[in-house]
């Protein structure tokens, strides 16, 4: 028999399978869910989860998709939060400080606690990427947040009302137009296209038998 | 560490046994008729109790996989209700079915067109296939290659099936697609000077995989996801589109949708309509676990199907070979192709290399069935697997190449106490994307329904009847623009008359003059998982 944990899903008591991550053990319980689930593997945010364990004082916060469950578990599911989405214009803006100041001037406020930095389900150092930002520091703050699944779960937990995923969006849109190297035969390559250059060459392909084309592909060469 | 079974553990140091002499030899390449042996017997395409004759609808007498045919046989949701189709809860010009990258990219392109858009989708925007793709995306932007030789690369790949037509638009706007994405700000893996950092993938000619780290997908559609908020176009999120409507004409007129929580009915109407509904993953087609979101159930190949949209190649389908065997947290998430090209050997129960590990994915994953059939396989929590000899990465490469190359595979294993630097996976074949879809022409509207255009993996045709590792990242992006551009132009054209559900009505008809008395209601919108923890 396969081994058994109680968890209080919203307070109420279930026995499910120990093997179960959150999201799983919620199915077993009879839960047909629509909020609260998406990639169902770690990549979508939708399924940001607080919990704690009986006895400790302390509330977690992780995804349930990639958690499992443990004795004696209280579960809240965090569906949505209600970050602050500023609009912009990305062909408009630039990327300098004021940009910041102007979209997002509460991160200014930040007092320092760390509370994003523990509750994030990525294991992100949120709290520097936010001081990075502060100081129009981009491409830091684009790297160190880059594996942001933008659960939202940072910001339920700061004091100053900051929407930290949303930050670090502006701060990587900024830095991948704006910042990082331009590609140069990337556009000359776009241009060639523009111009018709390889046009011909494709239509003879398309144009050939089947038979043809199956020589060329079986004898066409790799790149080392 | 993981709680594994004394046979797994008992298997596991045979596998250690011969690790070291394993290493220094690759695995015999199968000859081009051992190929097609394998593939025949094995692979899940070719097993033809699966499959069944569709009696209805524009692929009439053509095969399809039970649970396709299922949903495209299906009841409709909508007969036995009395919807007021005179008084739209929407009234749009361009309706946009599907927030994954393929529908926001064509909401992008609608929206610059001057057309009022309108989203609608089943989850929130970006929960979708989009969003969890790792590899990367190709294009031909390098100077050795050209859009020639992606050409060439994409068609041998897909079999010499794709429709030639598509393919062309697929590679000739590929660099274009990536212009696009950076002048958006999607942060491409560069070097100093600007030079795209790009590599192979399985079947390509040219390095020309491009990668935002190991979470292209996401990148993308994040961005593409703040374009859409930014421009102010409405997302109607939890909100299933489950039937088109038609006008008198015949012409697609709309949809009706359904609030995924309350199940309340709405009418959208829109002069032109666009489906970028994904996947299909969620049907488990033969019982195969999946790569893909919750929401990926085919709903979009139902809709057109009862509107007289012809589907092409909906009989194939892409399995991975390396889906996640064990833990079964993770059963059936994708296990990277990076995995074996730096080295790691698929080696059954015993501690044998059975496979050249970089076969074709048809190839190997139908190797993997072989050898679990068997009796070679491992036996895990939700059926059998092989491994997956990842420590040898390390033993080639070096140490410290795991934890550079493949962090998030680490990341993934390492959260269930498995550290795949020092122990090997189990893995099993997973169901990873749906080679066929609607038809289509070159600017994206169905071959058979006039106002419906179709983009992303909902489309069927464009690499034929397999598909490269980064074609489709590509083609949800290039198809998706086509479908905008070609709708921004098409609704300044189109004057709707009345609005109707006929067409799901004689659908029905056809469906009870065949015999056919379907109790399964579709599109399916969500897989039912209560009190299923298996899967
Ligand atoms: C794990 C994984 C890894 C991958 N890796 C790569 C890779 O490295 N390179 C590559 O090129 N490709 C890769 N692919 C394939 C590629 O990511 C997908 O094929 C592609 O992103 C599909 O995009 P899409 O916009 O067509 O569909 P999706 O991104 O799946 O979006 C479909 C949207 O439609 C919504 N929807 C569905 N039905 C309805 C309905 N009835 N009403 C309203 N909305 C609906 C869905 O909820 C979703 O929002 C990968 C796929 C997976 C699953
Ligand atoms: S469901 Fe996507 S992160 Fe959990």
């Amino acid at each position: 028999m396969e081994n058994m944990v109680n968890v209080y899903l919203f307070g109420k008591k279930y026995q499910v399978p120990s093997s179960l991550t959150i999201m799983k053990a919620m199915e077993y319980a009879g839960y047909q869910l629509v909020r609260g689930c998406g990639c169902r593997n770690g990549f979508c945010g939708a399924c940001s989860t607080i919990y704690r364990i009986k006895g400790d004082k302390e509330l977690k916060a992780c995804l349930a998709c990639q958690t499992k469950v443990e004795d004696n578990m209280y579960v809240a599911t965090l569906p949505f939060f209600p970050l602050v989405k500023e609009v912009y214009d990305i062909q408009k803006i630039s990327p300098s400080e004021q940009i910041m100041m102007q979209l997002y001037p509460e991160i200014y406020a930040c007092v320092g606690c760390n509370a994003c930095t523990k509750a994030c389900t990525q294991g992100l150092n949120v709290m520097q990427y936010i001081a990075y930002a502060q100081r129009g520091d981009f491409e830091s703050c684009a790297e160190e947040s880059f594996d942001c699944v933008m659960c939202g779960v940072c910001s339920s937990r700061c004091p100053a009302g900051i929407s930290h995923p949303q930050v670090a969006e502006l701060s990587r849109r900024l830095y991948g137009k704006y910042i990082a190297p331009e590609t140069t035969h990337l556009l000359e390559r776009v241009k060639e296209i523009d111009d018709g250059k390889y046009k011909e060459l494709i239509e003879t392909l398309m144009n050939k038998p089947i038979s043809e084309l199956k020589e060329l592909y079986n004898n066409r060469e790799i790149e080392k | 560490m993981y709680n594994y079974t004394n046979e797994q553990l008992e298997s596991m140091k045979k596998v250690e046994a011969t690790r070291q002499e394993r290493c220094g030899k690759l695995h015999r390449r199968l000859t081009a008729e051992e190929k097609d042996a394998v593939l025949k017997e094995y692979h899940p395409d070719y097993i033809t109790s699966a499959y069944e004759v569709l009696k209805v609808g524009p692929n009439k007498g053509e095969k399809v996989l039970h649970e396709l045919a299922d949903v495209l046989q299906g009841k409709s949701r909508v007969l036995d209700m009395d919807i007021d189709l005179s008084k739209p809860d929407y009234e749009t010009d361009v309706l946009i079915i599907g927030a994954g990258g393929a529908g926001s990219s064509a909401a992008i392109e609608a929206d610059n067109a001057g057309a009022k858009v309108m989203m609608v989708t089943k989850l929130r925007i970006g929960d979708a296939n989009t969003m969890m793709a790792e590899g990367g995306i190709q294009a031909a932007d390098k100077p050795n290659d050209s859009p020639a030789i992606h050409y060439l690369d994409a068609f041998g790949g897909g079999h010499f099936a794709a429709k030639p037509e598509l393919l062309y638009r697929l590679v000739s706007e590929a660099p274009d697609a990536i212009r696009w994405l950076n002048d958006l700000g999607v942060m491409f893996d560069k070097m100093p000077d600007g030079t795209m950092v790009t590599t192979h993938g399985g079947g390509t000619s040219r390095k020309r995989m491009h990668a935002c780290k190991d979470y292209s997908g996401a990148e993308i559609m994040r961005t593409l996801r703040d374009e859409v908020l930014n421009r102010g176009i409405p997302v109607i999120d939890f909100t299933s589109a489950i039937e088109l409507i038609k006008d008198t004409d015949g012409k697609v007129a709309g949809a009706v949708l359904m609030n995924m929580e309350t199940k309340d009915i709405l009418v959208a109407k829109a002069k032109v309509v666009i489906i970028a509904t994904g996947g299909a993953g969620r049907l488990h087609y033969q019982g195969f676990p999946t790569s893909n979101h919750y929401g990926a159930t085919a709903d979009g190949l139902v809709l057109a199907y009862r509107a007289g949209g012809k589907l092409l190649y909906a009989d194939t389908l892409q399995y991975h070979p390396t889906g996640a065997a064990e833990p079964t947290q993770i059963f059936g998430a994708l296990v990277t192709e990076k995995v074996r090209s730096l080295g790691a050997q698929l080696v059954n129960k015993n501690g044998e290399a059975f496979v050249y590990s970089l076969e074709t994915r048809d190839v190997t994953a139908s190797s993997i069935i072989k050898e679990c059939s068997k009796g070679n396989g491992v036996k895990t929590t939700d059926g059998q697997g092989v491994w997956l000899d990842t420590p040898q990465i390390e033993i080639l490469g070096g140490e410290g190449t795991i934890e550079k190359r493949i962090p998030a595979m680490m990341r993934m294993f390492g959260k269930y106490g498995i550290d795949i630097r020092k122990e090997p996976i189990l893995i099993y074949p997973t169901l990873h994307y749906q080679n066929g879809g609607i038809d289509i022409s070159a600017d994206g509207m169905s071959t058979t329904i006039e106002n419906l255009y179709v983009a992303g993996e909902a489309v069927g045709g464009i690499h034929g009847r397999n598909r490269l590792m980064g074609n489709s990242l590509l083609d949800i992006i290039v198809f998706g623009r086509i479908a905008g551009k070609s709708a921004g132009k098409k609704f300044k054209e189109v004057t709707l008359k009345d609005l109707t559900l006929d067409h799901v009505k004689s659908f029905d008809k056809e469906l009870k003059d065949a015999g056919l008395n379907p109790e399964i209601l579709s599109p399916k919108l969500l897989p039912n998982y209560t009190k299923q923890p298996a899967i």
